[in-house]
């Protein structure tokens, strides 16, 4: 048994050794002539070249090195690939690369509010609630927002299921519960991607006049909004600040980039070869692992983090101290807009 | 115990496409689905080969690795199997084979592709041995016959060889030894050459 593998070992090595100068002829071929040098290691030996006088001489492992790809009678051109190494590379991504690496963005991500919040805790209106409400989101707005929010929860967590479903919940409850869970979350996360799309491009076109970057966000992102410095130079920023302009490109990129390499993987082998499938599949995977954790920061400040930021997609109406405090460009521009004095109007309605 | 492989000498195939076939028709494979096929690797030039290929039953299989729902599993020979129960047909399996072995009924169905289905090494399914439903979701089990796979059996140059590691090896030897010439058993380099036997089936696991 020890020698059988040594002569695997040696065989494997001296096939490593041959490989430059295949290389090299194959780069240089006759013109016109096909050399044998072009036919796939180990396929066929040429009667005479090799001395074999014993059985214990035959190579019986042969390393396959490239993807060899030959001619099928069946109609289905992707089987006509004999044989794939990649799909070794793509396994090491999907079982370890992607696991370890998505779990780490996102519990890290997840580790770094808890510990914000424990150090910062709730960031409170510095003046209080004043009683008075400001108009911030129309129906349509915060129609688009959740419904692009709801879909790319339901996303996140049937992909998070097929990612990790298998080491968590088979261990735990077996087979039969993951498999109606993987199976309805499939279904699921190829359908809820219609209403996440939809919502995404109604976002951009309601939103993308407010989220041009622009001078002043610079500010806002050198003082980490206010958050790295003192609240006394809490910079001044428009409807949207910087931090919800990077969320916003954030979303919008990502969002793109999900949806198309999704819709891609919808139809698998319309446009491309297994290869490409592959690359497909990795590029939805760290995109998602990202998207995710950049959406638990916004689901944050949101809600956990921000006093009255809730309000703004919750009610629509932000209370005028906060609207003061975080958004002061917004809500003079909004006033100038009115033309009313911006102190003790109760209602200033029909504003954006 | 034994391991079950195959090997497709590459001296010996033709391209009759007999064991094709006779896969197709033992199983009645569904239309559009090959569990079994040949490739021609350099078509009608100097060194032409061809190889039968379907699933080789790998000892560290790449697509139980990757499957989100563990739905493979090994039987006592070395066979590489899967409840079509478990099946949630997502396609990452054909991602992750080597050999383009996984087949399934639906091109695509808004992302559905339905169950995935492959050669079983004629060795039918994790239901009740030779009843109809096991023939009707996985094919006929002629190994719980006592008989081999049917495309080797089919095999008229007998290039292409089903059964014990071993004894395959050995046959495969004396052939080589007596005309001097040989390309080694393909494929079992990727199929079997892994050294961790078993890793890709734990059910919580799967690396």
């Amino acid at each position: 048994m020890t020698a059988q593998r040594l002569r695997i070992v040696l065989t494997a090595a001296l096939l490593l050794m041959a490989l430059p100068a295949l290389a090299q002829q194959t780069a240089q071929p006759h013109a016109g002539e096909k050399t044998t040098s072009e036919v796939p290691t180990g396929l066929y030996q040429i009667p005479g070249q090799t001395e074999v006088t014993s059985p214990d001489e035959v190579p019986l492992f042969v390393p396959a090195q490239d993807k060899i790809i030959g001619r099928v009678s069946i109609p289905d051109g992707k089987l006509a690939t004999l044989v794939q190494p990649e799909g070794r590379v793509w396994r090491d991504f999907r079982q370890v690369w992607l696991k370890w690496g998505a779990g780490i963005i996102i519990l890290g991500a997840a580790a770094a509010l808890t510990l914000f919040y424990l150090l910062k805790g709730t960031l409170r209106i510095e003046h209080g609630r004043s009683g008075r409400w400001v108009p911030r989101f129309t129906t349509l707005d915060r129609f688009a927002h959740w419904t692009t929010a709801v879909s790319f929860l339901t996303l996140a967590l049937t992909g998070l299921l097929v990612t990790f479903g298998r080491p968590i919940l088979v261990p735990l409850f077996g087979h039969e519960v993951l498999t109606p869970l993987a199976q309805a979350g499939k279904i699921l996360h190829n359908f809820t991607s219609v209403p996440f799309v939809l919502g995404l491009v109604l976002m951009a076109v309601l939103w993308i006049r407010d989220n041009i970057p622009e001078r002043a966000d610079w500010i806002w992102i050198k003082t980490g909004g206010g958050i790295l410095r003192k609240v006394s130079e809490h910079p001044e920023a428009g409807r949207f600040n910087a931090g919800q302009k990077l969320v916003f490109w954030g979303v919008l990129s990502g969002g793109g980039a999900l949806a198309i390499s999704g819709f891609l993987m919808m139809v698998p082998f319309a446009f491309t070869g297994v290869t490409g499938m592959q690359w497909i599949h990795v590029i939805h995977a760290v995109v998602a692992a990202f998207m995710i954790a950049m959406i638990l920061g916004h689901i944050y400040i949101g809600t956990l983090g921000m006093e009255g930021a809730f309000d703004a997609m919750g009610r629509g109406e932000v209370d005028e101290n906060w609207a003061i405090e975080h958004h002061r460009g917004w809500y003079n521009e909004m006033f100038r807009r009115q033309r009313e004095p911006p102190a003790g109007s109760g209602h200033p309605a029909g504003a954006e | 115990m034994a391991r079950m492989t195959f090997l497709c000498d590459s001296e010996r195939c033709i391209e009759c496409n007999a064991c094709v076939t006779s896969c197709k028709n033992e199983h009645e494979v569904p239309w559009g689905m090959n569990r079994r096929r040949v490739v021609t690797i350099n078509d009608g030039l100097p060194g032409e080969r061809s190889i039968s290929m379907a699933c080789m039953h790998c000892t560290d299989a790449p697509c139980a690795s990757v499957c989100p729902v563990d739905c493979f599993y090994r039987t006592e020979d070395g066979v590489v199997l899967h409840s079509k129960e478990l099946c949630i047909g997502c396609g990452y399996c054909f991602y992750a084979c080597p050999f383009g072995a996984p087949q399934y009924p639906q091109a695509t169905n808004f992302g559905g592709r339905g169950k995935m289905d492959k050669c079983t090494f004629c060795s039918g399914g994790p239901v009740t041995d030779s009843t109809p439903a096991e023939y009707q979701t996985y094919g006929t089990n002629r190994l719980a016959e006592g008989k081999l796979p049917l495309c080797a059996e089919m095999c008229s140059t007998r290039s292409l060889m089903a059964g014990d590691q071993e004894m395959l090896a050995a046959i495969y030897r004396e052939r080589v030894v007596r005309r001097g010439y040989g390309s080694g058993a393909w494929g079992w380099a990727t199929a079997y050459g892994a050294a961790n036997p078993g890793r890709a089936f734990q059910p919580g696991r799967g690396v």
